[in-house]
């Protein structure tokens, strides 16, 4: 089935009774070339890549739950390429550049809008970081405007720009950042993946992972034994669980991030908006709730729920910025498990066992990352070889102390990124 | 949440702060060598469920406390002063 404008019309006259489920629902078969523990975005987008790019299509992607309803629909949809350090830099801007023709190549609308994302700044010492910041941007070819407080102001009226203790002093302005649907970009992902032949298998959760003589041999699951050539875990906030199953300690803590959105309001937040020193971030969805998150809660937790001092803080650092949104009323607030890494970026890397792959430590940086991630992801897992824009997330940097990327220089606590 | 500091009794989350999980009771010697010190700056067990994490209580009597919870269900199960713990 393809969509089409033409497409749309034509259902749209005889009843909408021409669609049909956008993937099949396959018994699991007893041996795949490539099993993927983990129906997430970035597992999704690896099936996708793999398939498409590599011609690997003996492919079965292992979900515990649903597609969907995992970290991929407890996000709050940020898209940008604002990163800083070597590593980081060239793989978000790839990343970003699949974002951009994403509908196109999936034939499915993810709502991917370059709404723009404006990370405030407040003082001379963070104008001179954000300009910095922004000539890193512009020299990894992306895009990025420093705006003075008059050009923030023509842009964003509606904020407290005389605040005492965090005055607005500018922002800098990353037209091509913007936000996407977080549920369609699973799904149009697991539809891509499902048409060039990929297995994906539902409500089957991995128990165990097989290893003869050093090399993976299968898995374990809820379903059966499923033996495979190849196994690539990339189960996000549960990945120190799935790597045990290997034998294997992570450097990954897991915490809950929360997030929030209000009732639909009438458009009035046009673009992304960061103010950092409350780690408030916020956007208006195309249904017209306001999302917006914070901080981490700091401790660790699989609950995927957080408590209620990050609520408030949240709350007061909203009305901080912007007054205005004093009057919204929140709907729901929900918490992702979060796999925080000692440097705060992410590892895509071999893992010592031949055939087991490991892509995981996203932080709460992930979702932008979806396409970029499942993309590298793919090469290394079909050729052995990193991805040219993704050879610094290597597992063994902590260890060895060489290659450690650290974009906020919060040093190794793993909750401090 | 509550967190029980075996000084001041139970009290809201908002006076401690968040550590990690326990491993700075054992510290490795500084001879201890790569592996060790990986192990102990970066790896972590990371359970879903009990665990034992080193809290602060800044807001309160300035103890370090080790703090048996479950990390699935919030759950407090234990605390002790990381001094006696370690001592």
């Amino acid at each position: 089935m393809r969509f089409s404008g033409l497409r749309v019309f034509r259902e749209g006259l005889t009843g909408n009774k021409g669609w049909t489920p956008h993937w099949r629902d396959p018994e699991p078969k007893a041996e795949y070339d490539i099993v993927i523990i983990g129906g997430g975005g970035h597992g999704l987008s690896t099936a996708y890549y793999l398939a498409k790019e590599h011609g690997l299509t003996n492919v079965a992607v292992l979900e515990k739950g649903y597609i969907g309803g995992g970290n991929v629909g407890r996000n709050t949809t940020i898209v940008r390429a604002n990163y800083f350090l070597p590593g980081n830099s060239e793989f978000y801007s790839h990343s970003l550049r699949l974002w951009e023709g994403l509908e196109e190549d999936l034939n499915y609308n993810v709502m991917h809008s370059q709404r723009g994302i404006i990370n405030l700044f407040h003082s001379d010492g963070q104008r001179d970081a954000a300009a910095r910041r922004g000539n890193m941007m512009i020299s990894q070819g992306d895009d990025a405007i420093l705006l003075d407080r008059d050009g923030l102001r023509a842009m964003v009226p509606y904020l407290n720009f005389d605040d005492l203790r965090f005055p607005l002093y500018g922002g800098l302005y990353h037209p091509r950042g913007g936000t996407a649907r977080h549920d369609a970009v699973a799904w149009g992902y697991a539809r891509g993946a499902d048409q060039r032949g990929v297995d994906l298998i539902q409500n089957c959760e991995v128990t165990g992972i097989d290893i003869e003589n050093g090399a993976v041999r299968g898995v374990q699951t809820t379903r059966g034994p499923i033996r495979a050539k190849k196994v690539a875990m990339v189960a996000a906030g549960r990945s120190g669980q799935v790597a045990a199953m290997a034998g294997m300690r992570l450097p990954v803590e897991s915490h809950v991030l929360q997030a929030f959105v209000t009732e639909g309001l009438k458009p009035c937040i046009d673009q992304v908006i960061t103010f950092g020193m409350g780690h408030f971030y916020i956007s208006q969805s195309d249904k017209g709730g306001l999302v917006f998150g914070g901080d981490l809660d700091f401790y660790a937790s699989y609950a995927a729920r957080g408590n209620l001092p990050t609520v408030e803080n949240v709350m007061e650092a909203g009305m901080a910025l912007m007054p205005m949104i004093g009057k919204a009323r929140v709907l729901r607030s929900w918490g992702g498990i979060m796999d925080m890494t000692p440097d705060g970026s992410p590892i895509i890397d071999h893992t010592g066992i031949t055939g087991l792959y490991l892509n995981c430590g996203w932080n709460y940086g992930g979702f932008k990352a979806v396409p970029g991630s499942g993309n590298v992801f793919a090469h290394l897992i079909a050729t052995g070889d990193y991805h040219e824009n993704a050879t610094g997330f290597r597992l063994d940097r902590f260890r060895s102390g060489q290659g450690i990327i650290d974009e906020e220089g919060t040093g190794s606590q793993h909750n401090l990124h | 949440m509550r967190i029980s500091c075996p000084h001041c009794g139970e009290r809201d989350r908002r006076e401690f702060y968040y550590r990690g999980a326990a491993v700075d009771l054992e510290r490795p010697a500084p001879d201890a060598g790569e592996a060790a010190w990986d192990d102990f700056v970066y790896l972590r067990d990371n359970p879903a469920g009990v665990t034992r994490e080193l809290w602060y209580h800044e807001g309160g009597c300035g103890a370090w406390i080790v703090v048996t919870r479950d990390t699935v269900t919030h759950d407090m199960l234990g605390s002790e002063l990381a001094s006696e713990v370690s001592a």
